[in-house]
């Protein structure tokens, strides 16, 4: 189908642009940006008066929960929340049950995207055999099945060893290796960061040195190797000055970090509040000044959602019993944008970290709007308010931190390959 | 290129402070869960009332019908008679009826929930829950969950806080030693994994003694522990020098499984109490322990047994401080 | 208001004749703190009763807890003799309600089997709750709603006419 959308801020942070313009969509692609082509005749008309236009938002990290738990989530129910908060393409890890670490997990996930709303779900692939840590999977047909990356998820690698080979291994192919730094032993039991609160609280703690250690590792075998590596959801100070500095050395190293590390920290544990319960740990405002600073000056090129929903059930208890995990889809948006509100960052570059950023991490097309780029966008209405709520969650885990916390702007409609995935009802439209 | 497009609003502010959990609006205890944030007037009503009570124990009437027609769970998720016994005299001596329910943690682990283990107990009437947890935060939880007019008490979750215990420690001090101000008080030992240290230390600030101090090895001492308020030593003799109060604390077997120490030879030879380590103290020095203390390993037999200790004493003023923390809290009707 | 010295000699009096009534050579006196003890003591001294004399504070059998909480302040209450047999002479300032007096009996009977307790009272208003009477009374008072009557002491020991805002 033909739509043109007219008087939209058209915002892409991947060229620089931003004005008022029109935009013209054939089938699931963009056809013009700027100027109308001649016979263009639309079969449906926009008018975006009053609101921006951005390309659509890449995740780098959701859990779906499906296969193996659905009794949390499935790929249905997230991926409506990731329209509703703008999310138009987001990348699955492996972890599911079974784990992918084989093409026909790929292409079950594939099947069960499509018949869902829409939104674009890219897979992980698995580094190692069931993430056991000890034998590679096979990486090569994984990456035919169509993951972008390969990760062991949060689980260990049975040895320094194991890393450096599969690491070796998947530079073969030029596929990309996301690693969590966290080092299994040095974090042991620990479900807070290792302080001041921890110490009040009596609650195990993960010290810095978990990611710094596991970091330098890493780093190290970067530059061994050459791989090409990205690291999953920094949450340290140091952590980011390392990788900034590895980076600055010419290292093919990247970094995301989870939006709440921006905003949150340790304090907001200290009443033992389970909702604040995540892997890496909320840490101290020195973390969080450190983690900002590297997102502003883009040594941290990526702000992912970390999206881990969960039934109420795992919140439910005392809190090393809770499972860690935020869900996060619905809030990557919002808080992205109030970075730009607290004047960290301007609105292109807070955009290019949840577009453009994580586009180029994965070596995507996507993220952008261009002649010939999906039609993967979504229509922000900057005056509007986005209320954190129950009534008006749309994912199956409720357990976020964030719950009363109120937003400027909300997304009116997020569209996927030319078609509106998601449109805010009317009823809570102000 | 335009710039940040938004007019600033102000940001919400996290998540909720402590304590209004345990206390009600007008500042009386509606469950007690940690000595954290008490004011120092509280905590010395609370040793106030514990007085009338102590001077009870001694009459020949024990009884006193304050909580007839209570009823009061002790709900021990981890083993351990001496600290349920205490309650439960305490709560016999108050004319309450006493549930006593020990949940093995495989039990638990079968399938029933912290959440559903009180539900199904709140169904039964109950009016108070004593609690004791292996995990940090078990007390905060069952209080946020409880029935309006049920109370919890804490009685010890992970290494969180132990705040009766803490209590009836500063009864014993205020009883042999008066005005805190003056005192130097010395905790030696598993400050890591202690919340009887953690709830020691939160009482010694808030009535203002003179000075705290801990005593440990390094890999027995939590991350910035200075930040409670106290002084750290790594040598018993420097830690003990003119102290007024010395705490020891138990040593646990697994401390050594996990590499914090070496072994239980060596802890003894360089924090264990002994008759000729205490003499750095002041000659008056009270000498206390928890219990169950570890003889050979942190304290000496002879100091345990001696002149200053009065070990004995804590558990004798431990039921009174009990009597008096659960007729406050039970005292209590409105929210 | 009257005379407490006057009211005194009328109590010993009356205890007096009561005892000698009933042949009751040595009760055991035992006074209700604060204002109870005071009264227990000067009629003690007037009839020259030797035994040691009991002090009770009832707040922890009062039936007011759950509405008031934890009273501040609990002095213990003494009791010098084994009670079981024993005729008890119990003392208090104000009779009123009767509730403090069913708290002091309570107390009593927890601590032995009085042979016999037999009630003395400074002064008796209107106002009974429960079904209790003293035997000896100082003085009868009217009062209008909201007053109240308390004996202040220990020196000089006086009553005072209270009047309450709220009225109870």
């Amino acid at each position: 189908m033909s739509v043109l959308i007219e008087n939209a801020r058209v915002i892409d942070p991947a060229s620089g642009f931003d004005g008022v313009t029109p935009v013209c969509i054939q089938g699931s692609e963009i056809l013009a940006l700027g100027e109308i082509p001649e016979g263009f005749e639309p079969r449906r008309r926009v008018d975006a008066r009053g609101r921006w236009l951005f390309p659509g938002l890449i995740d780098l990290s959701a859990h779906l929960r499906e296969p193996g738990e659905e009794h949390k989530a499935t790929i249905a129910s997230e991926t409506i929340a990731a329209a509703r908060g703008g999310v138009t393409t987001l990348v699955m890890p492996p972890n599911t049950d079974p784990p992918v670490d084989s093409p026909a997990e790929v292409e079950l996930i594939s099947r069960r995207a499509e018949q869902a709303c829409g939104v674009r779900v890219l897979a992980t692939g698995a580094l190692t055999r069931g993430l056991k840590g000890e034998q590679l999977a096979e990486l090569a047909a994984l990456q035919r099945a169509g993951v972008v990356a390969v990760s062991n998820a949060q689980h260990p690698l049975a040895s320094p060893l194991v890393l450096r080979r599969a690491m070796e291994y998947a530079a073969t192919f030029d596929l990309m290796v996301a690693l969590s730094a966290q080092d299994a032993a040095l974090a042991g039991s620990g479900c807070v960061h290792e302080g001041a609160v921890s110490t009040r609280l009596g609650l195990p703690g993960i010290p810095e040195a978990a990611e710094t250690a596991a970091l330098g590792m890493i780093l190290a075998l970067v530059e061994q190797t050459g791989a090409r590596v990205h690291v999953n959801r920094l949450s340290t100070r140091r952590g980011a000055e390392m990788v900034a500095k590895a980076r600055a050395d010419g290292l093919p190293v990247s970094a995301d970090v989870a939006a709440h590390q921006l905003f949150l920290t340790e304090v907001d544990a200290a009443d033992f509040n389970p909702f604040c319960h995540v892997i890496p740990p909320l840490r101290t405002q020195r973390d969080r000044e450190g983690l900002r600073e590297a997102v502003a000056r883009g040594e941290i090129s990526a702000i992912c959602s970390d999206h881990q929903p969960h039934e109420s059930d795992s919140k439910l208890g005392p809190f090393a019993e809770t499972r860690p995990g935020i869900s996060a889809l619905e809030t990557l948006l919002p808080l992205t944008l109030r970075l730009v509100e607290d004047g960290l960052l301007a609105l292109p570059d807070a955009l290019a970290r949840v577009t453009s950023g994580p586009a180029a991490i994965l070596g995507l097309t996507g993220g952008r709007l261009a002649p010939g780029a999906a039609a993967d966008f979504v229509l922000f209405d900057p005056d509007g308010r986005t209320e954190i709520s129950r009534e008006t969650w749309l994912s199956a885990g409720a357990n976020t931190p964030f719950m009363g916390w109120s937003f400027s702007g909300h997304v009116t409609e997020t569209w996927v390959a030319g078609r509106p995935a998601w449109t805010m009802p009317i009823e809570v439209a102000v | 290129m335009i710039t940040a497009a938004f007019p600033a609003r102000p940001l919400p502010q996290p998540g909720p402070l402590p304590n209004d959990l345990q206390l009600t609006s007008t500042g009386q205890l509606r469950h007690l869960l940690t000595v954290e944030g008490l004011s120092r007037e509280l905590v010395t009503e609370i040793l106030d009332n514990a007085e009338s009570f102590a001077n009870m124990n001694e009459k020949a009437v024990k009884k006193v019908p304050l909580l007839r027609g209570k009823t009061i769970v002790n709900l021990f998720f981890e083993a351990s008679t001496r600290t349920r016994t205490t309650f439960e005299l305490a709560a016999k001596r108050l004319s309450a009826d006493v549930l006593n329910i020990n949940v093995s943690t495989s039990s638990a682990t079968k399938g029933e929930s912290l959440l559903d283990t009180l539900r199904n107990l709140e169904a039964m009437n109950v009016d108070m829950f004593v609690v004791r947890h292996q995990q940090s935060g078990a007390a905060h939880f069952m209080a946020r969950h409880v029935e309006p007019g049920i109370s919890v008490l804490n009685a010890g979750d992970g290494r969180h806080a132990h705040p009766t215990q803490a209590l009836l420690d500063m009864f014993t001090i205020r009883r042999f030693k008066g005005d805190f101000t003056r005192l130097k008080v010395a905790i030696v030992g598993d400050i890591l994994h202690s919340r009887v240290a953690r709830s020691q230390i939160h009482a010694l600030n808030i009535l203002q003694a003179g000075e705290v101090r801990v005593v440990a090895p390094h890999s027995l001492l939590p991350a910035h522990v200075e930040d409670l308020g106290v002084h750290v030593f790594h040598s018993l003799e420097q830690g003990l020098r003119d102290a007024d109060v010395v705490i020891m604390l138990r040593l646990q077997r697994e401390r050594m499984e996990h590499a914090h120490l070496p072994s239980e030879h060596e802890y003894f030879q360089l924090f264990g109490l002994t008759q000729r380590r205490l003499l750095v103290a002041k000659p008056d020095c009270l000498v206390m322990h928890p219990g169950p203390a570890n003889r050979g390993v942190e304290i000496d037999s002879a100091v345990a047994d001696g002149a200053q200790s009065v070990i004995l004493q804590q558990v004798t003023f431990g039921i009174a401080v009990r009597m008096a923390v659960m007729s406050m809290v039970m005292g209590v009707r409105s929210a | 208001m009257p005379e407490i010295a006057s009211l005194l000699d009328s109590m010993a009096e009356q205890t007096r004749r009561h005892f000698e009534q009933r042949g009751i050579e040595q009760p055991i006196v035992v006074g209700i703190h604060s204002g109870g003890v005071w009264i227990a003591e000067a009629l003690r001294e007037r009839l020259g009763y030797a035994r040691p004399m009991g002090k009770l504070d009832i707040s922890f059998y009062r039936d007011d807890f759950s509405r008031i909480g934890m009273h501040p302040q609990v002095r213990p209450s003494e009791l010098p003799e084994e009670l079981d047999n024993e005729h008890i002479l119990l003392v208090d300032d104000v009779l009123f309600t009767g509730r403090t007096i069913r708290a002091a009996l309570n107390e009593l009977f927890d601590y032995g089997r009085p042979a016999s307790v037999t009630l003395a009272v400074l002064v008796e208003r209107d106002g009974r709750e429960l079904p209790v009477e003293a035997a000896i009374v100082g003085a009868h008072m009217e009062l209008g709603t909201g007053e109240q009557i308390k004996l202040r002491g220990p020196e000089p020991l006086r009553l005072e006419r209270v009047q309450l805002e709220d009225g109870r």
